[in-house]
């Protein structure tokens, strides 16, 4: 065994992780090789002046109490700002008896429709990532670095092109939540403005057609295509965003 | 799962690793005030996030979590810190003249080992932090670095390599 292979194992033999023959091999040099052997005891030393604890930092003692807090808000289901994290499911009976107490008495009033809850939260969630500081979890213009990277996180694939060739770069991906479910959000850019395209499994087995809004400012377009629900929302021109989908429906896979 | 007992389990099997998650985000973002910052946010996108975890490791999975939230916070903040290069490979062997004796002193003083440690490269520093102050093994390092095992173990030996030269080399410190 050479020392420059030695000196990488010893971390592993130091640590117990090396198979049996391996470690075997590593103590063998260890004996005839003196600076292999020194640079053991020096990552024993130091291995174990951490594992002492000196330099360990202990959360402070108030976070506890203010990070439960702040996960209590969050759980809970009638809080404004945390509209978002409703289960809907759970607030449905409730929901649906006060909404026919108020369309007995009011018939002028009407709740919001599925699609305008979802349309309030891909906004809302559009403006959070661009609030937050918090775009992207994997930030990369590769897709072939984006796909893998929701593997493992979502239960499903979500399909990742790069569009710079036809000027809508590729910024990142990450995980969000809209629907009631996990969801893939891919971020695009065209010149200054972000796009994000939340993409999740759709129940309807048939394509829909296009779909858009405007919402605060904000323009939507969504369609779902190969068993995907795709929702794009940007700040961008509504011509510009219809091509953005246009060019996604072109290179997509056809629905089978 | 209802709000209610997804709030109580998560309380139960997540909650308990607040100093891991803390010590983490410390040695990451070498800051405390922004390692608070960093795992509230991880600890509510934890929760967000809870209907996928399926019975491993709490520890393991928020501190996954948590690593997420620095680095992506890192790239955002500390773009400079991030494109230093590291080295990844050991290249030569050198030969040693650092004095075990020296290095066992300074490495028992917490501020001096506190030092060293800010001083490598993050790359090296989460996987020194996650292996020797929380005695993960080398697969669960992987698997929270999102690095194959063989590299969780070259980094360590490079890492610990430079910790004993940044102790051996900085001028005796006045007692």
């Amino acid at each position: 065994m050479d020392c420059k292979n030695a000196q990488t194992l010893i971390a592993g033999y130091l640590d117990q992780e090396l198979d049996p023959v391996r470690s075997s091999e590593i103590e063998d040099h260890l004996h005839e090789c003196v600076a292999c052997s020194k640079v053991y005891d020096n990552h024993q030393i130091l291995s174990a002046a951490l594992k002492t604890g000196s330099v360990y930092c202990n959360a402070p003692a108030d976070l506890q109490k203010r990070i439960q807090r702040a996960v209590r808000q969050a759980a809970k289901p009638v809080s404004p700002p945390r509209w978002l994290s409703w289960s809907w499911a759970r607030m449905a009976a409730p929901m649906a008896a006060a909404a026919l107490v108020l369309l007995t008495l009011f018939p002028f009033l009407r709740g919001p429709s599925t699609e305008e809850i979802l349309t309030r939260e891909v906004v809302s969630s559009h403006v959070r990532s661009l609030m937050a500081n918090h775009l992207a979890d994997i930030p990369s213009s590769d897709q072939h670095t984006v796909k893998p990277w929701f593997s493992g996180k979502l239960d499903f694939s979500p399909p990742v092109q790069d569009l710079a060739n036809q000027g809508f770069r590729l910024v990142g991906g990450r995980l969000d939540y809209l629907n009631s479910q996990p969801v893939a959000a891919l971020v695009y850019q065209r010149d200054k403005h972000l796009i994000n395209l939340f993409i999740w499994p759709s129940d309807k087995s048939a394509p829909a057609e296009v779909a858009r809004v405007t919402r605060q400012g904000y323009n939507l377009i969504h369609w779902s295509r190969s068993g995907m629900n795709f929702w794009a929302v940007s700040d961008l021109e509504e011509r510009q965003l219809e091509e953005f989908a246009q060019l996604l429906k072109n290179q997509s896979p056809p629905p089978q | 799962m209802e709000e209610k007992d997804k709030l109580a389990r998560f309380e139960q099997i997540i909650l308990p690793h607040l100093d891991a998650a803390y010590n983490l985000a410390r040695w990451l973002t070498r800051n405390e005030h922004d390692a608070e910052d960093m795992v509230q946010e991880a600890y509510l996108r934890a929760f967000k996030f809870f209907s996928t975890f399926h019975g491993m490791d709490g520890r393991a999975w928020l501190l996954t979590i948590v690593r997420n939230t620095c680095y992506t916070w890192l790239h955002q903040n500390r773009a400079h810190e991030m494109t230093t290069m590291f080295d990844e490979e050991i290249h030569s062997v050198d030969t040693d003249t650092s004095n075990p004796a020296t290095l066992a002193m300074r490495s028992a003083d917490h501020q001096i080992l506190t030092r060293a440690l800010d001083e490598l490269p993050v790359e090296f520093r989460e996987v020194v932090v996650l292996r020797d102050l929380e005695g993960f093994s080398y697969k669960e390092i992987a698997g929270i670095a999102n690095i194959p095992t063989g590299t969780v173990m070259s980094r360590l030996a490079r890492a610990r390599e430079r910790l004993k030269n940044i102790l051996c080399g900085h001028p005796k410190e006045k007692l």
